[in-house]
């Protein structure tokens, strides 16, 4: 880590995502106000938080398509949403977003050569792609007709595809078997070892413990930006789900306290 | 223009897949064109009105399928994910007006001949017939492209053919000659792109030859054009 160019004097890695006063307002609410956070690179850091809390918000404005946004949003060195940053940056939505007409290797093709992966080597960026999320065997079938936990796998592999260096994935787990969670957790620390920067969503409290880095958002706030072992160590709680309960109350309290 | 290729290209094996759509859009044109054939069998009326029903029924059934598709890449997520590609607002328009033009252009033949063989006999050169019957449907699905981003659910996309084509086709000359209609309706007819088209088709059926319809083409063009720098206008990287 010392010789990493990335790495700046102080130790702490660079950030890839920079938010300094970020508010969104959706639907005439704000549903995201005064976000300061930083992602640093070469982590997977965990965006966690109850259902309707902000998550995907966020996420939207990281990568660029979320309108109304209002504060300081840089992105590996550039605004949030840049043309530059389009093959920079891999973001997975929630459901599954690929074409379910198409075959695996189809919707691959297509997502690699919208990254900018030349044809001749579409077809071997397409393969390691799917041997990432472990797909050999389903490249000629059509998505339509494959599970959901396959579905969703093939979802995150049209963004690997293209082997961006930040990747932003809204509930990449959701819905999945606890052996596919695992496996697809070992995915992310492999690719966060490979030197990309990964930002995941869930709900699941207790996929905090793979996270490098953890940020709490309810209601539209911050409510921690920790390590998992921090915030087990200043909640005392037995387990993530816990401590994360711990931390909200802590904050309501605290929103009750000025009145 | 290199993803306009790649996204016409994906959107064509998307249409493959789909074989009902498309024995749709090549078999009901004919079938509705063989009634009308039959209906008016011994008399000219095929060769009156045929070339203009060869040029709309392209036109509606490229705008539905164009509106419908494009409607569905907006629900289904995916265009929120082509726009955080480097794929450019006017690749995703273009590239889906060649791949419907691509069809739209099979179409055409299919429909031409057909009509042909039931005894359709066209007095103008029939090679512009198959042109202006492109030009239609690639201003369908042009439309189409346009329209969709009007509407927010299949319901609303469904209702944007009556909305859009239905006017356009009550002026346009088919039901009465324009210049019988009231003033302000004429007026109208003119700002349609529709009434150009109908009117190349019965210039051609009439015996026009290609320096008699070149400024109706040069009209639908232009609308061609304008649809789809509407297309690329309402789409927005960024939604609320």
């Amino acid at each position: 880590m010392m010789n990493n160019a990335s790495v700046p004097d102080g130790g702490a890695p660079a950030a890839a995502v920079r938010v300094r006063g970020l508010g969104v307002v959706r639907g005439g609410r704000e549903v995201l106000h005064g976000i300061d956070v930083d992602v640093p690179e070469r982590q997977v850091v965990g965006l966690l938080g109850p259902s309707g809390s902000g998550k995907t918000t966020l996420m939207r404005a990281i990568v660029g398509v979320q309108d109304r946004v209002t504060g300081e949003l840089t992105v590996l060195g550039e605004p949030a949403g840049s043309p530059g940053l389009r093959h920079r940056v891999g973001y997975v939505t929630q459901d599954a977003s690929v074409y379910k007409d198409l075959t695996v290797t189809q919707n691959l093709g297509y997502f690699a050569r919208l990254a900018g992966v030349p044809a001749s080597a579409t077809r071997e960026a397409v393969a390691k792609a799917v041997a990432t999320v472990d797909l050999g065997g389903h490249e000629r079938q059509r998505v339509g007709t494959l599970s959901g936990g396959e579905l969703s796998r093939v979802s995150l592999a049209a963004a690997l595809v293209g082997e961006p260096e930040l990747l932003v994935l809204d509930e990449p787990t959701v819905g999945l078997d606890p052996v596919l969670r695992r496996d697809l957790w070992d995915t992310f620390r492999r690719l966060a070892a490979g030197g990309r920067t990964l930002l995941v969503s869930s709900h699941v409290m207790d996929e905090a413990t793979r996270c490098d880095r953890l940020l709490l958002l309810r209601e539209g706030a911050l409510v921690a930006d920790t390590t998992p072992d921090e915030l087990m160590r200043t909640t005392g709680a037995p387990d993530p789900e816990r401590a994360f309960l711990a931390l909200v109350e802590r904050a309501s309290a605290g929103e009750v306290q000025p009145r | 223009m290199n993803l306009t290729w790649t996204t016409a290209a994906r959107v064509l094996a998307q249409l493959r897949f789909d074989r009902r759509t498309i024995v749709l859009i090549l078999v009901l044109p004919c079938l509705l064109l063989g009634l009308i054939a039959w209906m008016f069998r011994g008399t000219p009326v095929l060769d009156q009105f045929g070339p203009m029903l060869v040029g709309l029924f392209p036109l509606i059934v490229m705008f539905l399928v164009t509106s419908v598709a494009t409607l569905r890449e907006r629900q289904s997520g995916t265009l929120e994910r082509l726009m955080t590609t480097p794929l450019g607002k006017g690749d995703f328009v273009a590239g889906y007006a060649i791949a419907f033009a691509t069809l739209a252009l099979v179409q055409a033949l299919v429909v031409v001949g057909f009509a042909t063989a039931v005894g359709m006999d066209v007095a103008g050169p029939m090679w512009l017939v198959i042109v202006v019957a492109l030009l239609d449907a690639v201003l369908g699905s042009c439309l189409g492209l346009a329209a969709s981003a009007l509407a927010r659910t299949e319901f609303q996309a469904v209702q944007m053919m009556p909305a859009i084509i239905f006017p356009q086709l009550i002026t346009c000359g088919l039901i009465m000659p324009r210049d019988q209609m009231p003033e302000l309706l004429e007026w109208l007819s003119r700002v349609f792109p529709l009434t150009y088209a109908v009117e190349a088709m019965q210039d051609l059926a009439a015996g026009a030859e290609w320096v008699d319809v070149r400024g109706a083409v040069a009209v639908i063009i232009m609308f061609i054009v304008g649809a789809v720098v509407l297309g690329v206008s309402t789409l927005r990287r960024r939604t609320p």
